[in-house]
């Protein structure tokens, strides 16, 4: 175990390194596409209603590697068909995309039951003063909304966390794939991939605890 | 033309709630400085009436012309009016995330009437005309249900607008701290501001009413001054209830 350590530990921690960028530019891009998603599906307008639907159904029902696989192979096919012979997309980019759709319906779904937690007089109280439904959306409601959401959105970057193992299958050189290279090359399967999962635990642990306080000042406040 | 120097004009207003119909047939005029009360069994459509006056409800059929803008016109900048027409509800509905003045402050600094400083120097001067200045820097959690209705009423009042609605204000109140939410309203009355307000404060709406509406089922049924309704109510339904709530 400590010779793989000594001579993968760059690797392993370098892989460590992707992993979190790869969570990190998904989260980003999942909160804006649940937000926009989420505030489709909270307003009246039906059209927007059903989009958000549609969209929410459609990536919950796929699973995550299918969407992947769709994106990085298909999708680029897809568009030189149609005469862009020079477009490509790397693993990447392609799985930065693949968990920002699949993360931001969930996200949508937490903000939008977070955006309908808020009673519904504060948005009566708000556009009786004369605010506007978006600046009361983004003054009273989303401000308590968010509160109700954290503990939900926490649990969500977690699983998206250990969902960046699965863009392995894309080549992306993340935690999980390097360690199927090193396992390869080693033949030392057990030490290997205790390795990895040590290094996903102590990560998440690392990111659950600071969650836990950031949860407990915030319910403190009020 | 008569109608429109009226503060608020309704001519032949209904709501619908899918099948429901809760307001069949309302027509009034309410001029200015002028306090009316709205009486009523529950279900009578008494709330339903006030919010469609703001536009908290969209009329189903009917016209409703306040200070002389139609609120039942598409083209009506209905936030502009909204600035206009303050209300207070049952249920309070402070921001729990802010302060008792940041609740003031929000309106006329978002919709850019004040400069932050101004909007606190008017936000004060509220707090202090419903008594509530020294808790100012609160959260609404931390304060008692009489004192929320108070900042309701400053925070209505910060757009300082021309008309009130009050929508069962001391309702949600424990017994002994309807007192000083009336009595807050009653400054208000006699300064001349134009309210409507819904309320089973018999005794209230006796003392500081211009003229009460008894509703029901929809329709108003009765309206004439304090002493007419509560003294002398000739519809058998006006009898009935006052019966019932005196």
């Amino acid at each position: 175990m400590t010779a793989i350590i000594q001579t993968y530990s760059s690797m392993l921690l370098g892989a460590l390194g992707k992993t979190i960028l790869l969570t990190t530019l998904s989260l980003v891009f999942a909160m804006v596409v649940g937000m926009i998603f989420a505030l489709m599906n909270v307003g009246k307008n039906r059209f927007f209603n059903c989009i958000g639907t549609i969209y929410v159904d459609a990536v919950r029902g796929v699973p995550l590697i299918v969407l992947a696989y769709f994106i990085f192979f298909g999708v680029p096919q897809g568009i030189k068909s149609l005469g862009f012979q020079n477009f490509r997309l790397t693993a990447l980019q392609a799985g930065t995309i693949a968990l920002a759709m699949n993360c931001g319906a969930y996200m949508a779904e937490i903000i939008r039951a977070g955006i309908e937690s808020v009673d519904k007089g504060q948005m009566e109280a708000s556009r009786s003063l004369g605010l506007s439904y978006g600046k009361s959306m983004q003054k009273v409601v989303l401000p308590q909304a968010i509160r109700t959401m954290i503990p939900s959105i926490i649990n969500q970057f977690i699983i998206t966390l250990k969902d960046t193992s699965i863009l392995s299958v894309i080549g992306f050189p993340e935690l999980t794939n390097i360690g199927k290279t090193i396992s390869g090359n080693t033949f030392k399967s057990l030490q290997t991939w205790a390795i990895v999962g040590l290094m996903y635990m102590v990560v998440i642990v690392t990111l659950s605890r600071v969650a836990k306080r950031i949860e407990r000042r915030m319910s403190r406040g009020r | 033309m008569e109608d429109n120097k009226k503060k608020v004009h309704v001519k032949n207003l209904k709501k619908n709630f899918g099948k429901l119909e809760v307001l069949k047939d309302i027509s009034i005029d309410i001029s200015e400085g002028e306090v009316v009360v709205l009486l009523g069994p529950s279900g009578s459509g008494k709330s339903t009436f006030l919010r469609c006056l703001n536009q908290l409800e969209t009329a189903t059929a009917g016209t409703i012309i306040v200070d002389g803008t139609d609120v039942t016109d598409k083209h009506t900048d209905i936030n502009k009016l909204r600035e206009n027409i303050g209300m207070v509800f049952q249920h309070f509905n402070l921001f729990p995330h802010m302060t008792v003045l940041e609740n003031i402050m929000l309106a006329p600094v978002e919709l850019k009437k004040m400069t932050k400083e101004q909007a606190r120097e008017t936000g004060m001067k509220l707090l202090k005309r419903v008594g509530m200045d020294a808790k100012s820097d609160a959260y609404p959690s931390q304060i008692s249900g009489g004192q929320k209705q108070r900042v309701a009423i400053a925070r209505a009042l910060a757009m300082n607008p021309d008309i009130m609605l009050f929508d069962e204000p001391t309702s949600a109140l424990d017994p002994e701290m309807v007192g000083e939410v009336l009595a807050v309203m009653k400054e208000l009355a006699s300064e001349g501001m134009t309210m409507i307000i819904v309320t089973h404060e018999i005794g209230f709406a006796r003392e500081v009413s211009d003229r009460i509406v008894f509703m029901d089922a929809g329709y108003i049924v009765e309206q004439g001054t304090p002493e007419e309704i509560i003294n002398h109510p000739k519809e058998e339904r006006t009898i009935d209830f006052l019966n019932k709530v005196l």
